[in-house]
């Protein structure tokens, strides 16, 4: 390996951090797409080049970018700089952007309400893409998890999109609802032993996964226990932050909820607690070792309502069991007055001989570990609140 | 031609600078410049007004000869000073912090 680039996704814009393989000296590229969200944005790992981003506003809506040299240059996907805007048949392009729900009766679920933060019906209305998974085979499949919650899909390099419509249209779709940051799709997982198997967590209401490439779906959330709603141990309902897998047991997820740290040995069939001794059990990202199937990683927050570490002190946990046994990470971080939090997607890790281990908080810091969590570093101090950071190991 | 001008973060997107200029076919409307605006420039579309719906995004707002077009109909005819080329198409991002 040659090296790593760190994609990050901020409140402002995305930027790219790249060094060699020490890790050690990063230069620092952005902002791209200034002053817009950019909610995630992350490489395909069959061709590291081939870059997709979500770049929003509650302005002017949801763009899909693409960058097909690592970056450099970026473009909607279907309308490259200098070519035709219109296509042979003289129709205008621009269909990248276009994210419509699949109510077709042949392939697709009638809309439905969902329930708004009240408990009324609320209608369904698209807002923006917070997780872009390209396919682990092909550059031009992508996977795009978006709010209201819903999975679309692109085989033609993110030119067009076309919803996983069952998963929207699944029965229990009426009561999902949003949490606080809306009614969003933000954990996509393809199963890399089985393409047809995907994993997805949508907050609020819960983990589900499809044995058939997206057609039909079953929620899997047997043995999670939320107390903040009506029925603690309901189907659907759940506020899962995040789900992570090591590919090379994709029958076990970690996932970090709302509060609780929670394991599944059986592909999401029964889940089980490993929260263990940590200090807090409330937290956002969760993520697993590149080379250690076992060895975890989650940054406890303090509570629900008070998003920032406990007592001030900004400290990655890790496990090497699976869970229940965490050792505090703190060299390198700060351990007083640190009042920031570090967001769902905010953690990533490379899979060079020596784990790196990344995440960015929304003070703006981008901390990067080259030995595993054992020391810690911040490549960068002073960007926008940060959204989301994606990792990348260049051959 | 319909002379326009574009709020900073989609003249960025457009790779413009400045007031940009619309061939508009037909009657000069809300909805035919729109048109024309998202055909010459379809990273565009989407942003200005639902790709679906075809409404006004709620933080868009249209101004024209010194009135507030942003709640007249999309259909209606814009001001002659608008169709002579005299005065801009103006879309302007609502001003609400960040």
């Amino acid at each position: 390996m040659s090296g790593v680039r760190v994609l990050v996704g901020t409140r402002k814009g995305a930027f790219i951090l790249t060094a060699d393989a020490k890790r050690a000296n990063w230069k620092i590229s952005g902002p791209h797409f200034a002053g817009w969200e950019i909610y995630h944005l992350k490489g395909s790992a069959a061709d590291p080049n081939r870059l997709y981003a979500s770049q929003s506003s509650g302005w002017f809506g949801q763009i899909i970018q693409r960058s097909d040299d690592g970056g450099s240059t970026w473009h909607q996907p279907g309308t490259p700089e200098g070519e035709s805007t219109r296509t042979p048949e003289g129709m205008p392009k621009g269909e990248s952007n276009k994210f419509v729900y699949d109510t077709s009766p042949e392939t697709g679920k009638p809309l439905t309400t969902h329930q708004w933060y009240d408990g009324t019906p609320h209608p369904w209305e698209f807002k923006r893409v917070w997780h872009l998974e390209p396919a682990q085979g092909d550059p031009d499949t992508v996977y795009a998890g978006v709010e209201d919650a819903a999975l679309f899909r692109s085989v033609d390099g993110g030119r067009t999109w076309h919803e996983l419509a069952g998963l929207r249209g699944h029965g229990s779709g009426p009561h999902w609802q949003p949490g606080a940051g809306g009614m969003c799709l933000h954990s996509i997982i393809v199963d890399p032993m089985n393409p047809q198997r995907i994993f997805i967590a949508i907050s609020a209401a819960g983990a589900f996964r499809t044995d058939d490439g997206g057609k039909t779906w079953q929620p899997i959330n047997r043995g999670l226990h939320s107390l903040y709603i009506p029925n603690p141990t309901a189907e659907v309902g759940h506020c899962v932050h995040h789900i992570a897998m090591h590919p090379s047991r994709p029958g076990r997820l970690f996932m970090q909820k709302h509060w609780d740290v929670m394991r599944s040995d059986d592909a999401g069939e029964s889940w089980h607690e490993v929260s263990g001794n940590l200090p807090t059990d409330f937290g956002f990202v969760i993520d697993v070792h590149a080379h250690e199937p076992d060895t975890i990683y989650v940054v406890p927050i303090k509570s629900d309502s008070e998003h920032f570490p406990p007592d001030g002190s900004l400290r990655v946990y890790r496990s090497r069991t699976g869970g229940n046994d965490w050792e505090p990470l703190t060299k390198g971080l700060p351990q007083n007055d640190c009042y920031v939090n570090v967001l769902r997607d905010a953690m990533s890790v490379d899979s060079l001989d020596q784990c790196g281990v990344y995440f960015g908080t929304t003070g703006g810091q981008v901390y990067a570990s080259a030995d595993a969590g054992g020391t810690w570093n911040a490549i960068v101090r002073d960007l926008p609140p940060v959204l989301s950071v994606e990792a990348q190991a260049l051959p | 031609m319909i002379r326009v001008t574009l709020p900073p973060h989609l003249r960025k997107l457009a790779r413009v600078d400045g007031e940009i200029t619309l061939a508009v076919m037909g009657e000069i409307t809300q909805g035919t410049v729109l048109d024309a605006l998202e055909a010459h420039y379809p990273m565009l579309c989407g942003t200005v007004r639902d790709q679906v719906t075809r409404k006004r995004r709620p933080f868009v707002r249209f101004f024209a000869c010194g009135q507030d077009l942003s709640h007249e109909s999309p259909d209606a005819p814009l001001p002659n000073a608008i169709a002579s080329g005299a005065e801009p198409f103006m879309i302007v991002g609502a001003i609400a912090g960040g």
